[in-house]
């Protein structure tokens, strides 16, 4: 897809979005309420008009070939940035999918061990180091400092020896 | 005068508890750290490390901010300066003529010129503030709801006006900015608003700090993989310490483009969509103008260097300004401070002064304490910030990734905030290589509650008349700069288009 294509794209899914604010927001009252002003509805629906409208102008100018994206031919996504932001966005997915199965502490050493070794190619100290000592870091950060707990699923028993020494 | 010289040695004190000092210099060696790593600036910092703040009490949460967001600018040119790659966009004009002089082998000049010249615009910027904020408070105390309204109608006004970016993109950003805060409950009838497939997640609204990190920690992480390709080199970078202080007393070469650039950049710091960037940009073009050698910037001239530091860290002092005074940020950074602030139980704004004067003066205490601390760890520790700059980014990125997810899912603990937070990220990336501007969408978040509230509760007290926003003198003058903001753009074009033509015709 070029830069030109995408450009069209992005405003047609936005504008596309701002119908669907437009419309989520008639659910409330949209109108003018005498002596009272906007009904709750009025504000995020007037202002998802707005965005509409916003993309109705991008559009045009796209036809017009106002912007220097609606002109540029150019690849918006390069195989090398596919690569290395999908990978990025794919590794970020799995963090947050696996968070619900295994907890997050889990799917942080999962990630880390893939994002350092596969990706970064490290030595097995760096990896390791890294992969231990982060989710290390978060928990006392986080569960023992900041006194939030993290979500755990399966691995909440493992945690018990530890709740017992931190309360 | 001496109630303003009382308080801020009140502040002063304050700032120097263990704790708070403690505060400061942590701050200022994360803010450092930050800003020296490309692509990353102060704005991230404070998004990604905010969440960790609410370990320490609201003063020094703030005050560990500020360091941050003073460090990072400090920060910047130290990649600027031995990579050629800005470390934050602040820096971008420090590169013109860091990277000649670090290519010449001057490095340490050049990072010297850009530590000292921080300072002198940290410390102009900082008596700026403490001599204009507190008249300024004051006269903001006269400040009602419709006036709140027009004024933050006035700062999205100057995105339009002065962002440069794509006008129609600019408002789409600041109206989605303004449609997310208005998801959960409604602020006056109570009603559930624009709860989706009946996500109960969607009741407490999108907390700021979710489109804050999604947009500054995933998506700019994103953005900065794509353009170094996870590489980066540092150029022919030959430091000691001896060499750096050796250069202190080169100040005086340049010494007064940096008093220059620092007065221009706190008050260009305090107009919500300029910032810490464009005034870098007008303080490089300003010393070159009044340079006796124009010619030879761009090729190493250590003004070249100063200037825009000088500039950039003033321009974060006077961003500060309007956020404290009137509770509207000067910048995307302060914006997120302003966010900070409410979670924490304070209103921005002129009443802070009066209800909580210790929290203001020991922050105005902190600028001015953290501006040294920066100056001296700056100087201290270059050679190793320019060995952290080597750090390879398949460690940064996951561990930044980490601390996102962490810290998005920290505010409500719920997962539905961290998915949020990574479509923003995702989103905010595409939107950006597209070129809205994502600046606007952030301040606009923040500010949407309270733009909501001011709105409803005036027009609620004129009866649902909208004259009343036309017949207060103040309202009417915020409402007529934001009109001739919003012309500005189309105005420069059909002049420069008149311009040209005349131009043709007298050729012809």
């Amino acid at each position: 897809m070029t830069v030109r294509t995408a450009e069209l794209v992005m405003a047609i899914l936005l504008g596309l979005a701002s119908i669907g604010l437009m419309t989520k927001s008639t659910e409330l009252n949209i109108t003018w309420i005498l002596h009272r002003g906007p009904g709750a509805g009025a504000w995020p629906f007037w202002l998802s008009a707005g965005m509409l409208l916003c993309c109705l102008a991008i559009v045009i100018r796209w036809f017009l070939g106002i912007t220097l994206e609606s002109r540029n031919t150019e690849l918006f996504m390069t195989r090398e940035t596919v690569r290395i932001v999908g990978v990025s966005a794919g590794a970020l997915l799995f963090l947050l999918s696996a968070t619900y199965f295994i907890g997050l502490y889990l799917a942080l050493m999962l990630f880390l061990l893939f994002y350092i070794k596969y990706i970064g190619r490290h030595n097995w100290t760096v990896t390791v180091g890294m992969t231990i000592g982060v989710p290390v870091f978060i928990f006392c950060l986080f569960e023992w400092a900041l006194k939030i707990p993290l979500p755990k699923a399966i691995t909440e028993t493992w945690f018990y020896p530890l709740y017992e020494l931190m309360y | 005068m001496g109630d303003t010289l009382n308080l801020l040695a009140g502040g002063l004190m304050e700032a120097m508890q263990p704790l708070n000092l403690g505060m400061i210099i942590l701050g200022c060696v994360l803010g450092l750290l930050v800003g020296a790593m490309p692509g990353l600036g102060s704005v991230n910092g404070v998004a990604i490390l905010l969440p960790i703040t609410f370990l320490v009490p609201p003063n020094s949460a703030i005050i560990f901010l500020a360091a941050i967001y003073y460090g990072a600018m400090y920060g910047g040119a130290i990649s600027s300066i031995t990579l050629g790659i800005p470390g934050a966009s602040t820096a971008v004009a420090t590169v013109f003529d860091g990277r000649p002089l670090a290519l010449a082998g001057k490095a340490d000049k050049a990072l010297t010129a850009a530590a000292m010249a921080s300072f002198i615009g940290g410390t102009i910027a900082v008596v700026l503030f403490t001599l204009f904020a507190p008249p300024l408070a004051e006269f903001a105390l006269r400040f009602g709801p419709p006036e709140e309204f027009t004024l933050m109608l006035l700062a999205f006004a100057t995105f339009i006006g002065l962002g440069g970016d794509d006008i129609p993109k600019t408002i789409f950003s600041i109206l989605i900015g303004l449609v997310l805060a208005s998801i959960g409950l409604d602020i006056i009838t109570g009603a559930p608003r624009l709860i989706f497939g009946d996500i109960t997640g969607f009741m407490h609204g999108i907390n700021f700090l979710v489109l804050a990190i999604g947009i500054y920690g995933i998506g700019e992480m994103l953005w900065t993989l794509e353009q170094t390709k996870g590489k980066v080199e540092v150029h022919n970078v030959k430091l000691s310490m001896k060499s750096i202080f050796k250069h202190i007393k080169d100040v005086k070469e340049y010494f007064g483009t940096a008093t220059m650039g620092s007065v221009l950049g706190y008050f260009v710091g305090t107009l919500p969509a300029a910032g810490a960037t464009p005034a870098a940009l007008m303080s490089y073009g300003l010393a070159k103008t009044f340079s006796k050698e124009p010619d030879s910037f761009g090729k190493g001239n250590i003004s070249g260097v100063a200037a825009p530091e000088a500039a950039n860290n003033a321009a974060s002092t006077g961003s500060m300004l309007p956020m404290l005074t009137l509770g509207i940020p000067g910048s995307p950074t302060t914006a997120i401070l302003l966010g900070g602030m409410i979670i924490w139980g304070l209103r921005p704004g002129p009443l802070l002064f009066s209800e909580h004067p210790e929290f203001v003066w020991g922050l105005i205490g902190s600028l001015y304490i953290a501006n040294l601390m920066a100056l001296i760890i700056n100087l201290v520790f270059i050679p190793f910030f320019v060995k952290i700059l080597t750090l390879p980014f398949t460690i940064l990125a996951p561990t930044i990734y980490i601390l996102c997810v962490v810290g998005g899912y920290a505010p409500t603990q719920t997962m539905h905030d961290v998915w949020l937070m990574f479509l923003f990220g995702i989103v905010g990336y595409l939107m950006r290589k597209l070129d809205y501007p994502v600046a606007p969408a952030v301040l606009a978040i923040v500010l949407g509650p309270l733009a909501e509230s001011s709105l409803r509760q005036s027009l609620l007290a004129s009866q649902g008349n909208p004259m009343i926003f036309l017949e207060r003198p103040i309202t009417l003058t915020c409402i007529l700069i934001a009109l001739a903001l919003v012309m500005m753009p189309t105005v420069q074009k059909m002049f420069r288009k008149y311009k040209r033509k005349a131009k043709q015709t007298e050729d012809s």
